[in-house]
């Protein structure tokens, strides 16, 4: 049986790991490689590293962090922030990477996903895309608007419209990351999850909103969602990867419980 | 010591940092004539087609001919492991190695609308108690595969492991004397992975003990 995955992601501002807290600016919580590396041998299915300023200050993304990442995990992971074309997607996944997420230059150049997937496979190429809450309307019929930059820009584009078109082009799976609850720790967006899995053949990763194991449960059954993706929840709230796998597998979820360290 | 063949087929890196950190440093050849002795590593990612004129071009296919017969160990992993067959539908019909009966075969996802193609993520293994491939790997654990198309095998003896997707009960793992392969990628499939390519370094290439 094929088993819901638990994503653990960290947010890389100049080769450090760090977590936003409201008014007080960013506290340093690691070296995201070491952090990486102990999330993997706890348990966790796959990893996503997010360079948060490279696109902001122009800069590449960090391939010797890649390289760091690549020859100390044993899981899958994901690279996203600072790629801005298909040689920068190359040189991630030959420096280790297994794929690459595109999010706001998905959306200014949506070629970049049929030309990523022609040259890697689809299944190199995540659309990392951040939907926001704008109730049902004519232009975005799900409710749900795509924000780039951070969220700071609309772009007047349906979620599950640009969910739809971007499988077609050549994504192989999804991130979706809802602004509403990212960093709320009360939930998913279960509404928005649900519509993009049920409107898509690929997987979904649900992101933004986890404060508890209950959460993923339900992101994971009612959202539709093919994993879920956790941040503050392990880095600074205290739960582990084991705790949140037992948590859904005692919720009848299927998860690897790694069964030797 | 441990060659890994490079024939155009996706990206070694993470196949060759999985066997340093057992610490082993594999050696990558990327012709025929490079082959010095050893077992042999056999990955590959993309399509069937392109996969199997790469490995003609190199001259691979008759390296791994001669491997077989001599009973050198030989593990193929996902495109390497479904070329070992004798055939596969993808790019409309390619002619495998033929190395183990069988063909590769599309999901179809009429048979279970509810699975996403490419089957993608973590999923769980029954293997045939008693390889040393899979010594001291418990039964359903996971491994963590990318795959459209799936490994039929002829003969029943030749699955050495088993996974359920898309209504198909296929062959996660196949087998023939010294020669193995996986569709999974031990390589990043945490601790269990970790073992299947270590047990791959000390097998002598017999199917049982």
């Amino acid at each position: 049986m094929l088993l819901k995955r638990l994503i653990v992601c960290l947010d890389v501002r100049n080769g450090r790991v760090t977590k936003g807290v409201r008014f007080k600016g960013n506290v340093d919580v690691g070296d995201p490689v070491e952090m990486a590396a102990r999330y993997c041998a706890e348990g966790a299915d796959e990893l996503v590293f997010y360079d948060i300023t490279a696109s902001a200050e122009g800069r590449r993304c960090d391939l010797g962090m890649v390289a760091r990442a690549a020859r100390a995990l044993s899981v899958p992971f994901s690279v996203g922030g600072g790629i801005r074309g298909v040689e920068d997607m190359r040189a991630a996944l030959l420096a280790g990477a297994d794929k690459v997420s595109l999010n706001s230059l998905a959306v200014d150049n949506p070629a970049i996903l049929a030309e990523g997937a022609r040259a890697f496979g689809r299944q190199c190429v995540v659309l990392g895309m951040d939907a926001r809450r704008v109730g049902p309307s004519a232009a975005i019929p799900s409710g749900y608007e795509v924000v780039v930059r951070g969220g700071r820009q609309p772009t007047g584009r349906d979620a599950v419209a640009w969910a739809r078109e971007a499988v077609e082009l050549g994504a192989g799976e999804i991130c979706l990351n809802a602004i509403d609850t990212d960093g709320v720790r009360e939930g998913y967006e279960l509404d928005i999850t649900r519509q993009v899995s049920d409107a898509v053949g690929v997987p979904v990763i649900a992101s933004g909103g986890a404060g508890k194991p209950s959460h993923l449960v339900d992101v994971l059954t009612q959202g539709h969602a093919d994993a879920a993706l956790v941040a503050s929840m392990v880095h600074t709230m205290g739960y582990t990867c084991p705790a949140i796998k037992e948590a859904l597998h005692a919720a009848g979820i299927p998860v690897r419980i790694p069964r030797h360290a | 010591m441990v060659t890994i063949l490079d024939y155009g087929a996706g990206n070694l890196t993470s196949v060759r940092l999985a066997f340093e950190r057992l610490g082993e440093t594999p050696r990558i050849i990327s012709e025929a004539a490079q082959y010095a002795g050893g077992r042999i590593v056999f990955p590959g990612v993309g399509s069937a087609g392109s996969g199997m004129a790469g490995l003609r071009a190199r001259g691979f296919d008759a390296l791994l001919r001669g491997a077989v017969r001599d009973g050198v160990p030989v593990l193929g992993v996902c495109l390497g492991m479904q070329l070992l067959l004798a055939a596969s539908e993808e790019d409309g019909g390619t002619e495998g190695l033929g190395l183990i009966p069988g063909q590769c075969k599309a999901f179809d996802r009429a048979k279970a609308p509810e699975d996403k193609i490419p089957h993608m993520g973590w999923n769980t293994v029954r293997h045939a108690e008693g390889h040393p491939l899979f010594a001291g790997i418990a039964q359903e654990e996971a491994f963590y595969f990318v795959h459209s198309y799936f490994a039929a095998p002829e003969r029943p003896e030749d699955t050495l492991g088993q996974t359920a997707y898309c209504g198909e009960r296929f062959a996660a793992a196949l087998g023939h004397g010294a020669l193995a392969g996986v569709q999974f990628h031990p390589e990043r499939s945490g601790a269990a992975g970790a073992r299947l390519l270590a047990n791959f370094l000390t097998w002598e290439g017999k199917p049982c003990c």
